[in-house]
């Protein structure tokens, strides 16, 4: 594509056509501010404060909306923009609730940051917050508070562009306008999958997650309590943003070190159950193949797919009811971490199971929705007491004035803390896949998958779909009717890339036989209960210190994990055996579409 | 009266099961019934492949979409500022006694809603009205009464 010339703020620069004024400053390092701009959606120029002055034109113009053309002229920062700026930060935080300090955003709001820069509040013009505004706690994941809204649609984009699921939109007209769900019903009424994207693209405090650390906080203080915290493999990989780090720094020893600080009883790893999942989920395949392939079984279905991530899980009850049959009747690590903890760790560590409080560090909204599903209650208990996000998790690192950077390293305690690096990578898009194929092809052929130090690279990286056909060879004796067979696999994140492959399934086209899916773009690195902001250079930050964390493990195979190995001798007995359909499976719902 | 489902199939015939559809699907319905429900916009939403919540934030935005139940006859006095100086405000208060509901509200029978829209371009003869597509203009307190009467016993 050619290139043209401007000049932005007298400096003189050459760039594509096609970009936005707004990407030409970038490219400078002109910072203009920007609210309803986000890298991951469209451009949708509703809030103005982007507007720069272009030479020869009476009108001020968004930035973000704009092509930057041959020979323009653009200031960015002159009187004019500035004045107009400043009345249009004041114009917004004239309609938004300013009770900063009780906000979960506060000093990670991006309009307190522009109110802050051009030194306004609510009252330079007439305030016009609308009184008796109610916040939607209905859900367990997400709620919803129009006071703080400024009605840029961030997440009316990310849930119809990213997500496909469309719960939210732009409702009435005017200043009546707003954000809405269907019929304004509350969250758990409507189609929401409790993905979290709206929360991570939300500029202000309008969307954020269900808050649960002050009944954390009450379970640590409680001396009759045993706390049990476990965290998701992609948390070490973000928790750092948080505390001061650069984006993809791990800082998975410290984690575990902040935990102990914290007063958590036990510090243990949802990794360990992550490379359970591959056990059972492994063996759920093998046995659906043998079903479908040497007894022509018909109920059986194939593809399979993976059920780890409750976004994805719940888009497919509410989108797809009628294909719930692929998915992995495999729990997600979290559930398995917690119907185990009230049953194998208890009688291990001889604590009456309902003295335990189990508490989940995740990526993640969903997971919260996920713990309070009624059916998770396996152990006889609440199998998960409470689900926090990684941002909750560092507020209350924060609240505990712990001097993170400072901490040492330590290691995570037993039982259920040891991992691999196969367990690792379940927070990256195409883990799941790669740490399956992993064990898969080791228990079929007894050898290693056939890539360079493990690295199965054909179902790493960002297309929204991968696909890859692995050729099983030398199959042991047992698994002889595998001999020669081309497994076809895929990997989707995004649910609007879940979308793509369940029409295929449900036009009766798929040739895969296994299809691991998260429903957040990028997987759980890049989950709604992550770090504010994610962008694309974060995800891949996040990504590739996942992939250096596998490395770094001595053991890289699930299956080699030697206290998955004890606990199959000591309490599951088999895989899909009795007590792994009890505590380890689930079962699915369907949901309307509205 | 027509199905909905009828409708939808009639016009999803003429525009397609396109996104075009949903507007023309809308006012159909509200042209049988005055008003779109739930269902009707889950029904919408199914037909044409696309978000029941979509289907809501379109059906919101235009004030002659209702998605709250209406009467047979919807009325909708003009509130710009010409028709407030011709009077708006007395046939407002004539409206409200003649049928014993506030601006808002719908009689108890069904028959009558009360509601004010924007400017109906009628400013050189106002203050006016409409009941359902029908313009009324030069109102005063004696019209309205005259207009209502009409209306009552055209639904008896």
């Amino acid at each position: 594509m050619s290139n043209i010339t401007l000049t932005i703020d007298g400096q003189t620069i050459e760039v594509p056509k096609g970009i936005t004024i707004l990407e030409a400053a970038k490219k400078i390092n002109v910072k203009i501010p920007t609210l309803c701009h986000h890298e991951d959606l469209c451009v949708a120029g509703n809030c103005r404060v982007c507007v720069v002055e272009v030479k020869g034109k009476h009108r001020l113009e968004a930035s973000c909306a704009v092509p930057a053309e041959q020979g323009m002229e653009i200031l960015t920062n002159s009187a004019k923009v500035r004045i107009a700026r400043q009345d249009i930060v004041s114009l917004l935080v004239s309609e938004h609730n300013t009770q900063c300090t009780t906000c979960y955003r506060n000093t990670n709001c991006e309009l307190q940051d522009l109110a802050a820069e051009y030194n306004v509040d609510g009252n330079r013009f007439l305030s016009v917050l609308k009184p008796n505004i109610k916040i939607d706690k209905s859900s367990w994941s997400i709620e919803k508070d129009d006071s703080k809204c400024i009605r840029c649609q961030r997440c009316v984009r990310t849930c119809a562009e990213l997500q496909h699921v469309n719960a939210l939109t732009a409702s009435h007209k005017g200043h009546e306008m707003k954000i809405s769900t269907f019929m304004d019903l509350p969250f758990n009424e409507v189609v929401c999958t409790n993905c979290g994207q709206c929360v991570n693209r939300c500029p202000t405090g309008a969307l954020t997650e269900r808050r649960y650390f002050d009944q954390v906080w009450e379970a640590i203080g409680d001396p009759t309590k045993h706390v049990v915290m476990n965290t998701a493999p992609s948390v070490r990989v973000a928790l750092g943003e948080m505390l001061g780090y650069e984006v993809g720094t791990r800082v998975t020893g410290k984690m575990v070190t902040a935990m102990r600080k914290l007063g958590v009883d036990s510090v243990l790893d949802t990794d360990f159950s992550a490379d359970l999942t591959i056990i059972e989920e492994g063996n759920e395949l093998l046995t659906r193949l043998k079903k479908v392939l040497v007894d022509g079984d018909k109920s059986v279905k194939l593809p399979m797919i993976t059920s780890c991530s409750p976004g994805w899980v719940k888009f497919i009850e509410h989108m797809f009811p009628n294909h719930l049959g692929h998915l992995s009747t495999c729990k997600s690590p979290q559930q398995m971490f917690g119907a185990l903890t009230k049953t194998y760790y208890a009688e291990q560590k001889g604590i009456d199971p309902k003295d335990i409080v189990s508490v989940a560090i995740m990526p993640c909204a969903a997971k919260k929705y996920e713990a309070n599903r009624p059916e998770m209650n396996a152990s006889g208990y609440r199998d998960i007491d409470a689900g926090l996000t990684t941002r909750e998790f560092g507020l209350m690192i924060k609240q505990a004035g712990l001097d993170f950077k400072n901490l040492p390293d330590s290691d995570f305690d037993s039982i259920m803390g040891q991992s691999t690096g196969a367990g690792v990578i379940f927070g990256a898009t195409g883990g799941v896949m790669e740490a399956a194929l992993r064990t898969a092809y080791a228990v079929v052929t007894g050898r290693s998958v056939p890539f360079e130090n493990l690295n199965i690279t054909a179902v790493r990286g960002t297309e929204g779909v991968r696909s890859a056909s692995i050729k099983v060879e030398g199959c042991l004796p047992e698994w002889k009717f595998l001999e020669g067979a081309v497994l076809n696999v895929a990997v989707a994140h995004g649910l609007k890339n879940a979308r793509v492959i369940m029409d295929e399934i449900a036009a009766g086209k798929s040739t895969y036989h296994f299809i691991e899916v998260m429903g957040c773009p990028g997987g759980c690195i890049g989950g709604g209960g992550q770090p504010i902001p994610t962008n694309a250079e974060i995800r891949a930050k996040r990504t590739k210190a996942i992939y250096e964390e596998d490395m770094s493990k001595p053991i890289r195979m699930s299956h080699e994990n030697p206290e998955i190995t004890k606990i199959y001798e000591e309490f599951l007995g088999k895989p899909l055996g009795h007590k792994s359909h009890e505590l380890l499976h689930t079962h699915y719902q369907k949901r309307h579409r509205h | 009266m027509a199905e909905i489902a009828e409708i939808i199939n009639d016009k999803i015939k003429h525009f397609g099961r396109e996104r075009v559809a949903l507007l023309p699907i809308l006012q159909g319905i509200v042209k049988e019934k005055n008003f779109v429900n739930n269902q009707d916009m889950v029904q919408i939403a199914e037909a044409l492949d696309i978000s029941a919540a979509d289907v809501f934030g379109t059906a919101s935005f235009y004030s002659f979409i209702d998605h709250v139940e209406r009467g047979k006859y919807v009325i909708r006095v003009c509130k710009s500022i010409t028709c407030e100086m011709k009077g708006k405000h007395k046939v407002l208060q004539a409206l409200e006694d003649e049928l014993r509901i506030k601006l808002g509200e719908t009689t108890h029978d069904k028959k009558f809603s009360l509601l004010q829209s924007n400017c109906l371009g009628l400013c050189d003869q106002g203050p006016a009205m409409l009941i359902n597509e029908e313009a009324y203009t030069h109102l005063n307190p004696v019209k309205v009464h005259e207009i209502i009467n009409h209306f009552r016993n055209l639904s008896k």
